[in-house]
């Protein structure tokens, strides 16, 4: 079936006036609602710090540098290079941003450029953003730029050469982080979406690859002192230690999975994760249901008021902030 | 001024109720909806009919037209063969079996249900967005999102990105012409050169779109100081909740409520 | 200096407390420039000896070729670059504490629009500077009114910047520096860019607008139309300095220093 994914991927690239990889563009609905959580829940934390530290001394240089980069990264999408039969290899950019910009002002960029394609184009929902700047902003910063800070004082060749890798390494990752939180929310089956999924962006991830080390590569010639700049003005064991572990969960969960979901799956049964094989939860309540009363009409009330519970405690919680936010600042 | 800043643009410039609704308003409205139909079961075939309705309705009163949110509804779509497998994911009463390569796969009457569930459930929470971007000006939305508790940082960042999404774009779109300009192709097909060679170029040009980008942010940096910028990015604060707002937010809040008791009658 | 505006007025009345010589604004240059010297960090000098006087009202050009020093000039007049030297802006010295009160004196304008103008909707980019000078939010409002009416785009508040034309972007670019009531407005290339007719609206605009004006370019007919002083500048240096009309006149001069005679 990797051929229909293949298709698919490169397909409405094609039809679409807007660029980027649609692949890992998750559209709403096709989360569900906890594995949504989850991914606002990382996302929110990891922003969080990336602000934090942004917002030191260079910061009032970094707002005007951080948002034409985001938007430099949303065109440089648009360049795109024939491979072969009408495909086309083009850039995510989640890799470059962060070794050229430093990690957490690639994962804010990165950030900015995912928010704003879903809120203005519906590239990738809103419900489920959290998930997509994970996958396509996030892990890919902690992989392009903790590879990349690891042989930072090795010659030229040395460095394009794992930028290359890690620029490769990190699309691998947001595909992983995609098929596994879609197998998670119960909408595909891991042992078709896993490697169709990394088998697409195996291909996928050279064009990244290619584009990234050339364009490094194109900088480094004419203004070397950006690189230098951005990269030296942080310390990096730590980044280096993150980005090769998560570099090393790509590299020996892909394979493995890919090969023997059915392992996959067993662990995350142990783990809590999934109840019931391949019969992930889907909802937070099962469908007509609440477990304890067994299927009968009362409980089909009591699941259905828990559901409007739920959503009007949601509800309640916004308006709160807001009516606190709305008072005269 | 080019012709592709037009095709960016989802703004349906109007005057109608849902237009002048307070932004924070329409995007806690957009999310709560959207939570609403992730959290529908599968196959509330009558809460989904009633959520599209809602929806219908809302493109009524915000004149942008049923046809304008309906075209632009299937941009998720492609992403629903991600889905497809859901269909012999689910234990149920097997329909068909296919043999596909090392895949053994049964399609099941809960997994087709799952399956087009899904389906709809994007579909019409994509709907919703297209409709709140047709009716909020994005700098409005950055506004509710600052209210909203987005950190300053962010929306900054993203304010400039909005600003320079265009001119940017606009100098990508240069150099590709220039490129396809010097590309003199005999036949249709791949371009010259080996993949590599054709990618070291794509490279080069994102390399210069880099350089023109830092460029362009120091001049900007330039031209913020001559205007007393001291590191603070200071917005006013143009939007208050009127009452109108508040009523619309808590009939939206009983709809959706109402919605999920349809859901699961 | 005709005033013909509440906030001009205004603006002209707190000019006293920084001047030098006992509240006789007409007699404070609204700008000078005393032997400036500048070498960027790469070593390459860009202003030598560089000395200019501009009286309150004058409207002066700035023309030379592109590396004459011209920007770097213009990038010293509100401390955005600093070299040796002395700058004084309406009696007040270019110093690092002055600085927030002299980004609100020079009133510089940028040579390419979507860099001036740096915000989403026109309302917020005209809206920036007197923020930025913490004035309050009804203030702020006001002076944004004025400015747009100033440049006769009233109706353009809520408009999105990139939406706007050239021309109008321009015009735009010369609110956001009005807004904050400047003494002097430096403007750089304005009309590079401009198709004849938003080139004719904005030379009508500026010989309009009241304010001490110095102008860098290389539209030599502007420069004879609007612009009755020329400052020369070549090599880092200024050159020649005079009436507009009997510089243009000397055609080796302008020849001697890549300029045209219109």
């Amino acid at each position: 079936m990797n051929w229909i994914f293949l298709v698919a991927s490169t397909v409405p690239t094609m039809l679409r006036a807007v660029p980027g990889d649609p692949a890992l563009h998750i559209p709403d609905g096709f989360l569900n609602l906890p594995i949504s959580l989850l991914g606002w829940i990382l996302t929110a934390i990891l922003l969080a710090v990336a602000v934090r530290r942004t917002e030191g001394e260079f910061s009032e240089r970094q707002i005007p540098l951080m948002g034409v980069m985001a938007a430099f990264i949303f065109a440089a999408q648009m360049i795109n290079f024939p491979v072969a039969g009408g495909t086309s290899g083009h850039l995510l950019g989640g890799a470059l941003a962060a070794i050229s910009l430093g990690p957490w002002a690639g994962m804010l960029v990165m950030a900015s450029v995912v928010g704003v394609q879903g809120l203005l184009f519906q590239d990738g929902g809103l419900v489920v953003m959290g998930a997509n700047i994970l996958n396509m902003g996030l892990l890919t910063a902690l992989i392009g730029y903790g590879l990349y800070r690891g042989v930072l004082g090795q010659s030229r060749g040395v460095r394009l050469a794992v930028a290359g890798v890690a620029a490769w390494l990190s699309v691998m990752a947001g595909a992983l982080g995609t098929s596994l939180q879609l197998w998670l929310s119960g909408t595909a089956r891991l042992d078709v979406v896993m490697p169709a999924m990394l088998g697409v962006h195996a291909l996928i991830g050279i064009g990244e690859a290619l584009i990234t080390v050339a364009a490094l590569a194109f900088i480094l010639r004419t203004r070397p002192d950006l690189l230098a700049g951005t990269a030296e003005a942080r310390a990096g064991r730590g980044w280096v230690v993150a980005g090769l572990a998560a570099a090393l969960v790509v590299v020996l969960l892909s394979p493995f999975a890919s090969a023997n979901p059915d392992g996959l799956e067993r662990v995350a049964m142990d783990l809590g994760f999934i109840g019931q094989g391949a019969d992930a939860p889907y909802q937070i309540l099962p469908d007509y249901a609440v477990p304890f009363l067994g299927e009968t009409a009362l409980s089909t009330v009591v699941a259905g008021a828990a559901g409007a519970l739920i959503v009007a405690a949601v509800a309640v919680v916004i308006m709160r902030m807001l009516r606190r936010s709305a008072s005269p600042a | 001024m080019s012709i592709h800043v037009n095709a960016f643009d989802r703004f349906r410039a109007g005057e109608s109720l849902i237009h002048r609704l307070d932004p924070r308003i329409k995007v806690v409205v957009t999310v709560l909806f959207i939570v609403s139909n992730v959290l529908l079961p599968d196959g509330a075939w009558l809460a989904f009919a009633l959520a599209w309705g809602v929806i219908l309705l809302t493109g009524v009163v915000a004149d942008v037209g049923v046809g304008y949110t309906f075209k632009r509804s299937f941009v998720a779509l492609p992403f629903a063969l991600a889905a497809v497998t859901a269909i012999f994911a689910i234990p149920g009463r097997p329909l068909a079996s296919v043999h596909l390569g090392p895949w053994d796969l049964v399609a099941t009457d809960a997994g087709l249900i799952r399956f087009v569930s899904i389906v709809i459930r994007s579909w019409l929470s994509v709907q919703m967005a297209i409709l709140l971007t047709a009716t909020t000006q994005f700098p409005d939305l950055m506004h509710a999102l600052r209210h909203l508790r987005m950190p300053r940082l962010l929306v900054a960042i993203v304010s400039f990105m909005y600003r320079y999404l265009f001119v940017l774009s606009d100098e990508a779109m240069r150099l590709l012409r220039a490129r396809e300009a010097r590309s003199a192709r005999l036949t249709e097909g791949d371009g010259g050169g080996s993949i590599l060679w054709r990618a070291k170029i794509a490279g080069n040009m994102a390399g210069q779109l880099f350089l023109r980008s830092y460029e362009r942010s120091d001049r900007i940096y330039n031209a913020m100081l001559a205007r007393g910028y001291t590191g603070q990015h200071l917005t006013l604060n143009p939007h208050e909740m009127r009452n109108c707002d508040w009523l619309i937010g808590a009939l939206a809040v009983m709809l959706t409520v109402f919605l999920q008791v349809v859901g699961r009658l | 200096m005709p005033v013909t505006h509440e906030r001009a007025v205004d603006v002209g009345s707190k000019r006293t407390v920084f001047s030098r010589n006992g509240g006789d604004p007409g007699r404070v240059p609204a700008l000078l420039v005393e032997s400036l010297e500048f070498a960027y960090p790469d070593g390459h000098v860009a202003l030598r000896e560089v000395s200019l006087e501009i009286h309150q009202g004058e409207k002066v050009a700035l023309v030379g070729p592109n590396g004459a020093g011209k920007s770097t000039l213009m990038l010293h007049l509100n401390g955005i670059l600093s070299g040796e030297g002395e700058i004084e802006v309406a009696g007040l010295r270019v110093t690092e504490p002055n600085l927030p009160a002299i980004r609100a004196k020079v009133g510089l304008v940028f040579q390419n629009p979507d860099d001036q103008l740096f915000s989403p909707t026109v309302f917020e980019d005209v809206a920036f500077g007197p923020l930025h000078m913490g004035l309050s939010e009804d203030e702020v409002r006001d002076r944004v009114d004025w400015a747009l009416a100033q440049v006769g785009m009233s109706d353009y508040a809520d408009r999105l910047s990139h939406h706007l034309s050239a021309g109008e972007k321009k015009r735009i670019s010369i609110a956001t520096v009005l807004s904050m009531g400047p003494e002097i407005l430096v403007l750089d290339e304005p009309s590079a860019g401009l198709d004849p007719r938003a080139r004719r609206n904005l030379i009508t605009l500026l010989s309009e607008l009241p304010h001490t004006t110095l102008v860098s370019t290389h539209d030599m007919l502007m420069v004879r139309e609007l612009l009755p002083r020329m400052v020369i500048m070549d090599e880092a240096r200024i050159v020649a300095d005079g009436r507009t009309k009997e510089l243009m006149d000397d055609v080796a001069l302008l020849e001697a220093h890549g300029l045209e005679h219109p």
